[in-house]
C-alpha cells in the first residue's frame, strides 16, 4: 500500500514518461535497469499509445535514490526506448485511480457513500457489509480520500499508479536534448 | 530465393563480411551448423563456449571488427554469459547467436532450455529473441549495427531451432532505413560550443593532462590524439584500457594511472589543474576514492555514451561524441584560437598567445619520474623476477607484438612493464577482471591478426581456467604464445592477504608442479618449455619467437613474494599512493 501522502511529495519524486516500442521484454529491460542500477520506482503504469507500435510506461522515480539526470541518459540506452519526458509535478498533468473495498455496516453506510460523493466517485459494487468504490482524479486528491475512508476500514485497496501528459501552456522541454549531450551543467553529485 | 532460417542466418552472417566464427555446436543451433559446411566463413571449434566468447573478444580488439561466435542453447548459452559481460564492461564489439529450443516449447522448461535473453539483458548492449523466420536478415543488419556503432558493445542473437527449418524469401536490408531501431540514434558530433569551451580551458591550463581511454581506440582516434598531445605539448596518461592508444616511448607518456599506476601518472592526475578525459570513465581503479581524486582539476569530459558523463564526475566541459571526431573538432577549435602545428608562432592577442608556459609542470612530471620510477631487484642467482621476464620478453619480441593477459598481478606488470608504441597491440579484460581471459583472446588475436606475433602472459591461476583453449589453438594452427608467470599463488589475492590480512594467507596456494605445465602443453599439441632461473629467460624467448607451427607455452617459475607496486590501496586516496616495499616487509 502507498505510504499516507507520499503521493504529494513532489520535491523527491519526478515523473517519467517513457515511450518505448511495444514488443516483448521491453517492460523487463526498463524495470530491470532500475534494479540493476539501484534506482526506486515509486509507481508504474504501462499501456499501449495511439500509435500501435509504441507504449508509454509512465514512472514515478524517487530522485533521492539517484540524481535523476543519471536515471534518464542510461533510460536512453536501452535500445528500445524511442523518447522520454521529463515531467516536474509542476508542469504535468497527472491523474490516478483507486478502486476500494470499504467496509459499510448499515450504520456507517451512508456516511460513506457521502463522501465518495464529496470525492466524485463512483460506487461500483455493493454486498452486505462492504462496498466497492472507485475514484479516479489527482494523487493528491486519491490520497487525501484513502486517508479520509480509513476509519471505516479498507477491506482491500488497488491503485494504478500515476499516469501523466504535459501540461498544454508549458510543454516540458524533450529530454533527447540533454541526451544529446548540449547540456552539461546540470548538477548531478 | 528461398532459404531455410539455418541458411538465412549463415547467408546474413557473410553480408555482414564475417570471415570467422567461434563456436561448438549443440542440439538447438544444430540445424545452422548444416549450412556452414558451404560457407566461406571460417568456423574455429573451441574446447568450451567461454572460450568461443573471449576468442571473439581478443578478435576485436586487435581488428575492431565485431567477433562472432555461435553456441548452443541452454548450458552452451550460459557458459558464454561471462565473455558478454567482460565485452558489456569493455566495450568491446561481439555478436553471439545461441541455439533456442523451438518457439512452440519456450516456456516449458524444454531439454536445454535457458531464457538467455532475459539471463543477458544487462550484461549486452541489446539481444533479440527470432520468432519469425523473416526478420532474420534484419535483425542480424540490427545486432551488427548496435554492437559496432555509438559505445560499442556485445549483442546476442537467439535463434529457436523450429525457426532455423523454416522457410522464407532471402532478401538484404539495404539501408539503415530498413531496421527497425526507431531509438537508436548515437550521436558522434560534439557540440560546437562546448568543444571551443574545451578548447579555452586547454589554453588557459597550467597542469593540464589528457586522461586517454579504450574510447579512443574503439574510435580509431590514436593519430588525432597524437596530434593534440603534441600540438598543444599536454602529457598523456593512458588507462588499462588505452594503453597503446599513445606511444609509451613518447616524451609526453606518462604511462598507466590507477591503483598500479606508476607514481608520475597518478601523482600528474592528482596535481593536474585539467584533466581532458577522452574516452575514459572515471572508473574507481583510476580514481581511487572520488572525493579525493584530482582535487584541483576542471574536467573536460569526451564520451560519446551520454550516461558517462557525470556518472562519476561532475565535468565542466562534458561533450558527448566519438572520441575521434571531438578531438578533430577541437583540433580546430585550438586552431581558431591560435594555436597551430608545433612551431609556429600564434597570431598575437590569440588565446593561444596568453597560453601559460608549460614548462615548469613538465619540469615537475621530469622530476617525479626520475625520483619515483617502477623498480624492481632482479638479484644474480636469486629468485626470478616476473619483471624481468616481462622486460626480456619485450625487447626480445617484435615491436609491434600483441600482448594479451589475463587478470591479476602478472596483468598489472605486464602493463607497467611493456613499451606500448602502436595502438591495438594491447588485449586484456579490465572493467570486468575476467581470470582466464588470456590464453582465448590471445588466439581470437592471432586469427584477427595471423601477420603478428602475438604472446599472451598469463598468471598460473588464469592459466588453469581456460587452458584447455591451447587443443584448440594446436588443432586449428593458431600459433600463440603463452608466458604463464608461475608463482604457485594466486598472486594478486596473496598480495592483499599479506598487506590487508596480516598476512593469513587463505586458500591461495596453487602449487608451482601440480600440474605440470610442460607435460600439459605438450598433451595439448604445443611446444613446453620450463624456465627456473634468470638465465635461462632470454634462450627459451628466443627458441619460443622462432617456433611458427604450433602454440608455445613456457613456465617461467617466478618469485612468489614479489608484488605489484606502487599501490593505492582500496578505497583510498591517490596521494596515498604506496610506492614500494617498506623496509622490511613481510615476503611470506
Amino acid at each position: 500500500m502507498a505510504p499516507v501522502g507520499a503521493g504529494s511529495g513532489a520535491g523527491r519524486h519526478h515523473i517519467v514518461s517513457v515511450l518505448v516500442e511495444n514488443k516483448a521484454g521491453v517492460l523487463a529491460r526498463v524495470a530491470s535497469l532500475f534494479s540493476r542500477r539501484g534506482y526506486n520506482i515509486y509507481s508504474l503504469a504501462v499501456a499501449p499509445t495511439d500509435d500501435e507500435k509504441l507504449s508509454r510506461i509512465t514512472i514515478v522515480v524517487d530522485v533521492e535514490s539517484s540524481p535523476l539526470e543519471q536515471i534518464l541518459r542510461q533510460l536512453d540506452k536501452l535500445i528500445n526506448v524511442v523518447d522520454i519526458f521529463e515531467l516536474a509535478p509542476e508542469d504535468a498533468t497527472e491523474r490516478e485511480m483507486l478502486l476500494a473495498t470499504v467496509s459499510a455496516t448499515p450504520a456507517d453506510r451512508g456516511q460513506v457513500i457521502s463522501l465518495v460523493g464529496v470525492f466524485e466517485g463512483k460506487i461500483v459494487d455493493v454486498g452486505r457489509e462492504r462496498i466497492t468504490v472507485m475514484l479516479a482524479g489527482s494523487p493528491s486528491k486519491i490520497d487525501d480520500f484513502e486517508n479520509l475512508i480509513r476509519p471505516y476500514g479498507i477491506v482491500e485497496l488497488q491503485r494504478t499508479g500515476r499516469v501523466a501528459l504535459p501540461k498544454l501552456e508549458r510543454r516540458a522541454a524533450r529530454l533527447r536534448s540533454i541526451a544529446g549531450g548540449s547540456d552539461t551543467g546540470t548538477p548531478v553529485q | 530465393m528461398q532459404l531455410t532460417g539455418a541458411q538465412a542466418l549463415i547467408k546474413s552472417l557473410e553480408m555482414q563480411k564475417v570471415e570467422v566464427i567461434f563456436g561448438l555446436p549443440g542440439g538447438a543451433i544444430l540445424p545452422v551448423y548444416d549450412p556452414i559446411i558451404d560457407s566461406s566463413i571460417r568456423h574455429i571449434l573451441v574446447r568450451h563456449e567461454q572460450g568461443a566468447g573471449h576468442m571473439a573478444e581478443g578478435y576485436a580488439h586487435v581488428t575492431g571488427r565485431p567477433g562472432v561466435a555461435m553456441v548452443t542453447s541452454g548450458p552452451g548459452a550460459t557458459n558464454i554469459v561471462t565473455p558478454l559481460a567482460d565485452a558489456m564492461m569493455d566495450s568491446i564489439p561481439i555478436v553471439v547467436i545461441t541455439g533456442q529450443v523451438a518457439t512452440t516449447s519456450i516456456g516449458t522448461d524444454a531439454f536445454q532450455e535457458v531464457p538467455i535473453t532475459g539471463v543477458t539483458m544487462d550484461i549486452t548492449k541489446h539481444n533479440w529473441l527470432i520468432t519469425d523466420v523473416n526478420d532474420i536478415p534484419r535483425v542480424v543488419a540490427e545486432a551488427f549495427h548496435v554492437a559496432t556503432t555509438g559505445r560499442p558493445g556485445p549483442v546476442l542473437i537467439d535463434f529457436p531451432k523450429d525457426i532455423a527449418n523454416q522457410m522464407m524469401d532471402w532478401y538484404w536490408p539495404s539501408s539503415l532505413d530498413e531496421l527497425d531501431l526507431p531509438g537508436y540514434h548515437p550521436r558522434t558530433t560534439g557540440d560546437a560550443a562546448e568543444v571551443r569551451r574545451a578548447a579555452e580551458l586547454i589554453l588557459a591550463a597550467e597542469r593540464p593532462v589528457l586522461y586517454a581511454g579504450g574510447g579512443i581506440l574503439k574510435a580509431h582516434g590514436a593519430d588525432a590524439l597524437f596530434e593534440l598531445a603534441t600540438r598543444t605539448g599536454i602529457p598523456v596518461v593512458t588507462t588499462l584500457m588505452g594503453r597503446g592508444t599513445f606511444p609509451d616511448s613518447h616524451p609526453l607518456c606518462l604511462g598507466m594511472p590507477g591503483m598500479h599506476g606508476n607514481y608520475t601518472a597518478v601523482t600528474a592526475m592528482q596535481r593536474a589543474d585539467l584533466l581532458v578525459a577522452l574516452g575514459s570513465r572515471f572508473d574507481d581503479r583510476v580514481t581511487g576514492k572520488v572525493a579525493a581524486f584530482a582535487p584541483d582539476a576542471k574536467i573536460v569530459h569526451i564520451d560519446i555514451d551520454p550516461a558517462e558523463l557525470g556518472k562519476v564526475r561532475r565535468p565542466d566541459v562534458g561533450i558527448v561524441g566519438d572520441a575521434r571526431i571531438v578531438i578533430e573538432q577541437m583540433l580546430e577549435a585550438l586552431g581558431a584560437l591560435g594555436l597551430g602545428a608545433p612551431g609556429t608562432d600564434p597570431g598575437p592577442g590569440t588565446a593561444a598567445a596568453a597560453q601559460p608556459d608549460l614548462g615548469p609542470w613538465i619540469t615537475q612530471i621530469r622530476a617525479w619520474q626520475e625520483e619515483f620510477p617502477l623498480t624492481y631487484n632482479q638479484v644474480e642467482g636469486g629468485a626470478l623476477k616476473p619483471q624481468y621476464v616481462l622486460e626480456q620478453l619485450r625487447d626480445m619480441s617484435p615491436d609491434d607484438t600483441i600482448v594479451a593477459s589475463g587478470v591479476g598481478q602478472h596483468q598489472m606488470w605486464a602493463s607497467q612493464y611493456w613499451r606500448f608504441d602502436h595502438p591495438y597491440t594491447w588485449v586484456n579484460s579490465g572493467g570486468a577482471g575476467t581470470m582466464g581471459f588470456a590464453v582465448p583472446a590471445a588466439i581470437g588475436a592471432k586469427v584477427g591478426r595471423p601477420d603478428k606475433t602475438v604472446w599472451a602472459v598469463d598468471g598460473d591461476g588464469c592459466f588453469q581456467m581456460t587452458a584447455q583453449e591451447l587443443v584448440t589453438a594446436s588443432a586449428e594452427r593458431i600459433p600463440v604464445k603463452i608466458a604463464i608467470l608461475n608463482n604457485a599463488y594466486l598472486g594478486m589475492v596473496r598480495q592483499w592477504q599479506e598487506l590487508f590480512y596480516a598476512e593469513r594467507y587463505s586458500e591461495v596456494y596453487l602449487s608451482p608442479d601440480l600440474p605440470d605445465y610442460v607435460k600439459w602443453a605438450e598433451a595439448m599439441g604445443c611446444v613446453g618449455l620450463k624456465v627456473e632461473s634468470a638465465e635461462e629467460v632470454a634462450p627459451a624467448i628466443e627458441k619460443a619467437n622462432g617456433i611458427d607451427d604450433r602454440p608455445v607455452v613456457i613456465d617461467f617459475r617466478t618469485d612468489a613474494f614479489e608484488k605489484v607496486y606502487p599501490m593505492v590501496p582500496a578505497g583510498a586516496s591517490n596521494d596515498d599512493i604506496i610506492v614500494g616495499p617498506s623496509e622490511g616487509e613481510g615476503g611470506r
